[in-house]
């Protein structure tokens, strides 16, 4: 090879390079921009939900959401805006189905974990994955003809569309998130824990009852707040198990207002499904909706980041330990 | 008094026992008895008419085949849209990003849209696409949102799939002088594909079995024909599925057609997901490292 040759060769491997560096950098930022994607569109929708609320905040005014039980935005002569039965039905359909799914959904767990052989936990799991499949309006479906008539049967009801259906599906709903968080939780504890307590003379369930299961708590909170984000974020099953009326959950019993689970009830969820296909765009009850989606937001993002710190906190503490 | 405390020890460990099998008997009868449920009730509905049929007589009659192909469109688009997204985001996250502020963000940003309620993204999808962009209540506006939602699905999975893949890989490319993208492109996604793969389908089901979104941005309830672009507005089998249940005038009538809704939908979501069990399945066996 004489000497051009070799410089021809050597310039063209610069120019070859300095264009793979070129392209390499688009490349780079095209990835880049599909990841930053993610915070535009986090960033479009508290946008979207505020901006397309405020027509509605600031003509009514908040406090009337928050605060006043009459929901009529359509109505000609006096319309009404309050949204609390919406917000108290969708805590308390929410708190009904954690009451049944936490207790069920962490039993659950702690016989995949502790209980059951290797090769049968490895069926379990995806079984109760299935769970996490079935779509919602199926689910729907299910409670209006399975458990709605169980709950009229039960209760001596002329209907059983009620906030405890809602729950009853809800609580099977939320199963698949709470025994998988609540299993990876038990899994993680370290194992130097077990073996101390076993080397202390302690026996097998003892252990689990007062060494793996504190040790697990914070991971087992953040199953339980995930499915409370679940629950009541949730649309369908709620909107075609809880009958949807506009009224408080709540019945005086001695003159003492007791919220109740066996009354028809209208979640946030609910309100915004039924309404929202037909509002006329702009006007101030489309508006008004979007005050409801704001809360119902509100309430998720604070429950889903409540239960992110308990999961890091989670997995701090077993690092170190 | 040893023994005794034995016996006690003994009796609560056996409670346990016996709560937690109560348990998880419970959540295997409940699957059992619901899927159990829905094809007895449903089998009889099904036949070949009922699925390339359209509505008849107010949908007291007829089949569901709009609302397959309704979903069947709108599940697909969603999913064209959201998984090359999904993909090269996961590849910047797991391949390109350090940990700065940046990724922090976007890891941030995927854990709270994870977080928000299906119906959020509708009001969202038709706040932003239906009205404000001028989409109207369409097949596109519905996608659109959907694939917003399905987002970090894709990613979350996409990375797992990424994370499968050796170091060893990317740095036997480095060693050779291949270039970064080279190394991604040759030696990394290669054998990251088939658990993308997996995740896409996982995802096109989820976004065929959603209900809540396209009622705000796009499903009709019903239509004499099927949707002939993607502004036009279209059925699908979940919607399908609430109107026959809760909002039809003959909700009797119409209670063998719904039963054959909901077992056809959940047999659609069932299969595509034992489509991606198996694509996980085949992938792992070919595994070689």
């Amino acid at each position: 090879m004489n000497e051009s040759n070799r410089e021809e060769l050597k310039s063209r491997i610069k120019q070859d390079s300095h264009k793979q560096n070129l392209s390499n950098f688009f490349i780079e930022k095209i990835f880049l921009i599909c990841g930053v994607l993610t915070i535009v569109f986090l960033g479009l929708i508290v946008w979207f939900l505020i901006s397309k609320s405020w027509p509605a905040i600031s003509e009514i005014g908040l406090r009337e959401f928050l605060t006043k039980t009459r929901w009529m935005p359509s109505s000609p002569i006096q319309a009404g805006y309050g949204a609390l039965s919406f917000i108290v039905s969708s805590i308390l359909v929410t708190v009904g189905a954690l009451i049944i799914g936490v207790p069920w959904g962490i039993f659950t767990a702690i016989f995949i974990a502790e209980v059951a052989p290797t090769r049968i936990k490895e069926v379990l799991k995806p079984v109760v994955e299935i769970l996490g499949i079935i779509p919602s309006v199926v689910y729907g479906f299910i409670a209006l003809l399975i458990i709605a008539p169980k709950v009229a049967q039960l209760f001596g009801l002329s209907n059983g569309l009620t906030a405890l259906t809602g729950s009853v599906i809800l609580a099977v709903m939320t199963l698949p998130t709470i025994v998988s968080i609540t299993e990876d939780a038990i899994k993680s504890v370290p194992k130097d824990y077990r073996e101390a307590s076993y080397a202390l003379g302690v026996g097998k369930w003892d252990t689990i009852i007062h060494v793996v299961l504190p040790a697990a708590s914070s991971g087992i909170l953040a199953a339980v707040m995930l499915g409370f984000g679940r629950a009541v974020g949730e649309t369908m099953a709620v909107l075609m198990a809880a009958g949807n009326a506009l009224n408080m959950p709540i019945k005086e019993i001695f003159n003492i207002p007791l919220p109740t689970l066996l009354q028809s009830v209208r979640t946030l969820t609910a309100n915004i499904a039924i309404e929202g296909s037909d509002v006329p765009w702009g006007s101030l009850h489309y508006h008004s909706l979007f005050v409801v989606g704001l809360i119902l937001f509100v309430i998720t993002f604070i429950v889903n980041i409540i239960a992110d710190l308990m999961l890091t906190k989670f997995q701090k503490v077993n690092k170190n330990g | 008094m040893v023994n005794l405390k034995e016996k006690s020890k003994k009796r609560k460990s056996i409670v346990w026992i016996v709560l937690s099998t109560f348990f998880m008997i419970a959540t295997l009868s409940v699957l059992v008895y619901f899927l159990i449920f829905l094809i007895r009730n449903g089998i009889n509905a099904i036949s070949w008419d009922f699925i390339t049929d359209i509505p008849r007589k107010n949908m007291t009659e007829g089949g569901i085949f709009p609302a397959i192909v309704g979903t069947f469109y709108v599940a697909s688009l969603t999913v064209l849209i959201s998984v090359p997204l999904g993909i090269s985001a996961a590849i910047y996250l797991n391949e390109y990003a350090s940990q700065s502020l940046i990724v922090r963000l976007i890891r941030l940003s995927i854990r709270n849209l994870s977080g928000v309620p299906s119906i959020v993204y509708g009001l969202f999808g038709l706040g932003i696409f239906a009205a404000t962009l001028g989409l109207g209540t369409s097949l596109l506006s519905s996608a659109l949102t959907l694939a917003i939602m399905s987002l970090p699905w894709v990613i979350t999975a996409s990375e797992e799939a990424l994370k499968a893949v050796p170091n060893s890989f990317r740095e036997a490319g480095l060693a050779l002088g291949t270039t970064k993208w080279q190394t991604i492109r040759f030696l990394v996604l290669p054998y990251a594909l088939p658990g993308m793969a997996t995740g896409s389908v996982l995802a096109l089901a989820r976004a065929a079995g959603e209900t809540a979104p396209i009622i705000l941005t796009g499903a009709a309830f019903f239509l004499p024909h099927l949707p002939r672009s993607v502004n036009d507005r279209f059925m699908a089998l979940p919607y399908h599925l609430y109107i026959l249940a809760t909002q039809h005038n003959r909700l009797d009538l119409v209670r063998p057609l719904a039963y054959g809704t909901a077992l056809v939908l959940i047999a659609m979501v069932l299969l595509l997901n034992m489509i991606a069990i198996v694509l996980r399945y085949r992938a792992r066996k070919k595994q070689e490292w």
